[in-house]
């Protein structure tokens, strides 16, 4: 019999207790620090009001690429699918029914968790290339649709005409975009929080459980398909809720919100930033928005070798992306001495 | 673990198991050979054999993770062979693989919590193992093989199985660690719940636990009785396994 010598762990249960809370405190005060520059922003760059919405509403995408691809492992390139269905949801909501936000946004949510329930019925089949084939057409049969159905979706123009109400009756969406970027910087905050709930929830161990091995899954009882349509379906609904605000807040939908360079780039920002911790959705976004839009200010033609090297760089030095960053580093060092 | 009061206790007279005439395998090759036996409510079942002759085949054929090429299994009177295995699994088959198959990158807790299914905690599975619950935010890959060994079990049992099947559950692990795990499957056999179906290399060990025995050679029972026949006897381990039992 091979010996197998187990650690002494009798002090580890009272020392377990307070690096817990230690570790609890700690990720209270990023959390709040991380609301706290969303609110410093808003009053350092007042100018910029338009652009940083646009990342806070890329973030929320890219949170629910997170759950499917990061948590639970289902490779996507066609996650614009959902977002414009919520877009869309919510801008025709608006147009032709109420301009109510809340309303809006539950309409833009609802629209893409159904997208993705019923395409996830037959996307969490496929694996691989054949998945990613797959999701990349049902964008495109997506935007083909509403392209088809001009009268009433605005078609190759876009959908114009949305007026949104107050928000409460009270806030009005203004030409600064001031609301607009409270509102969404709530959203996401509401967003993250909900998200942050359900990955430490036993639904979120499954959902790791089945990145790691799915026949083991099934083995201890999980009915993996189906679980995996419904993590499909919540990412649906987050998704949703980013399309739903870059309608409210834009007042403009169009078929980009479909495109394959949208899904492409939430999958670039989340790579960035790590996938399966939620604050790499955070960190990634910012880094590949803020480079973006620097890079194409100073070169509007080149800067896709710019976003090309950081993230060919970022892949094979720190390939768990800018969140793995603080571990190399340590590593470093320790290496150094 | 604390008993599911929802489960009726252990009727002997009722049949947990029964496999009638079982050939399975991977894909066309074929590793068990008509496989035919019972087991009953509460019964703890030993099954040894050389490497290779088909055990662990045995136990994922129960699970549903081989090709049953012909054969039926019936758990607790249910015709299960056309089940997927996760459905086997909700019906109350437990499997605690060789390979323990835990999940490296998921702390302990999250291991336990994939597992989970209602009426069944966490803190039940760390009453029975307090040292996954010092463990607890540990990774999976920062584990000892007994702690990893721990866990596999801890995280079966989560989904409560009525019919525990454990494979080779001892494999690699320190004396010690053997005898605590022995002491966790007595409690297990012995609350009136589960009924034990244990692969294991260690004939002796398995003599001790068991009720019955089941010898496997080349993917056939070559003998199938209680372990006091096999103490009495033990030409019989000799010769199937070339094992003399002390």
């Amino acid at each position: 019999m091979q010996e197998t010598q187990i650690k002494p762990a009798e002090n580890l249960a009272q020392t377990a207790a307070p690096a817990r809370s230690r570790k609890f405190l700690i990720k209270l005060l990023i959390d709040l620090a991380l609301i706290g520059v969303g609110i410093a922003a808003y009053f350092i760059f007042p100018d910029n009001l338009g652009f940083i919405t646009r990342i806070l509403i890329m973030i929320i995408l890219v949170l629910s690429l997170d759950l499917v691809l990061g948590y639970a492992g289902v490779a996507t390139l066609g996650h614009a699918a959902l977002f414009g269905a919520g877009a869309y949801g919510a801008g025709l909501f608006a147009v032709y029914f109420s301009a109510d936000p809340l309303l809006g946004l539950l309409v833009g949510a609802i629209v893409g968790a159904i997208i993705a329930f019923i395409s996830g019925l037959f996307l969490m089949r496929a694996h691989g290339l054949t998945l990613l084939m797959l999701t990349i057409a049902v964008a495109q049969i997506l935007q083909e649709i509403i392209n088809k159905e001009r009268a009433i979706t605005g078609g190759s123009d876009g959908l114009l005409g949305i007026d949104m109400d107050p928000i409460f009756g009270i806030y009005a969406f203004d030409f600064f975009g001031k609301t607009g970027y409270l509102y969404a910087l709530t959203v996401l905050v509401i967003v993250f929080f909900a998200l942050k709930i359900l990955v430490a929830s036993p639904f979120g161990a499954m959902a790791k459980g089945i990145h790691e091995s799915a026949p083991r899954m099934r083995a201890i009882g999980t009915p993996v398909y189906w679980r995996l349509v419904g993590i499909y379906t919540i990412s649906g609904f987050i998704a949703g809720i980013a399309g739903a605000v870059s309608a409210q807040v834009t007042e403009l939908v169009s078929l980009e919100a479909f495109g394959f360079a949208l899904s492409a780039e939430a999958m670039v920002m989340l790579i960035l930033g790590g996938l399966g911790r939620l604050y790499g959705a955070i960190i990634g976004t910012v880094i590949f928005m803020v480079v973006h839009h620097t890079a194409a200010s100073i070169d509007p033609f080149n800067w896709l070798f710019v976003i090309g090297t950081m993230v060919l760089i970022v892949v094979y030095f720190v390939p768990e992306g800018f969140m793995g960053l603080p571990v190399k580093l340590r590593r470093w060092l320790r290496w150094q001495k | 673990m604390t008993p599911d009061k929802t489960k009726m206790a252990n009727d002997p007279s009722k049949t947990a198991l029964n496999l009638q005439n079982v050939i399975a395998g991977y894909g066309d090759t074929q590793v068990l050979n008509d496989i035919s036996f019972s087991v009953a409510e509460g019964e703890r079942l030993a099954v040894i054999g050389r490497n290779g002759v088909g055990k662990s085949t045995l136990l994922n054929t129960l699970m549903g993770l081989t090709d049953l090429h012909s054969g039926s299994i019936e758990m607790f009177g249910e015709e299960i062979q056309n089940l997927p295995s996760h459905k086997r699994a909700i019906n109350g088959l437990g499997l605690v693989p060789q390979t323990r198959d835990i999940f490296p990158s998921l702390s302990v807790e999250e291991n336990l919590m994939s597992g989970e299914r209602q009426g069944h905690k966490i803190e039940e599975a760390y009453a029975l193992f307090p040292r996954l619950k010092e463990r607890r935010k540990n990774g999976g890959s920062q584990l000892s093989g007994g702690e990893q060994q721990m866990l596999s079990i801890a995280r079966t049992l989560m989904g409560g199985p009525k019919l525990l099947m454990l494979d080779e559950p001892l494999e690699g692990l320190a004396p010690v660690i053997c005898d605590m795990l022995m002491d966790v499957f007595e409690q297990l056999a012995s609350d009136g719940k589960h009924t034990i179906v244990l692969v294991e290399q260690h004939a002796e060990l398995a003599l001790e636990f068991s009720d019955r025995m089941l010898i496997l050679d080349t993917g056939a029972i070559v003998f199938h009785g209680d372990t006091s026949e096999v103490r009495q006897n033990p030409s019989i381990l000799e010769r199937h396994v070339g094992l003399g039992v002390t």
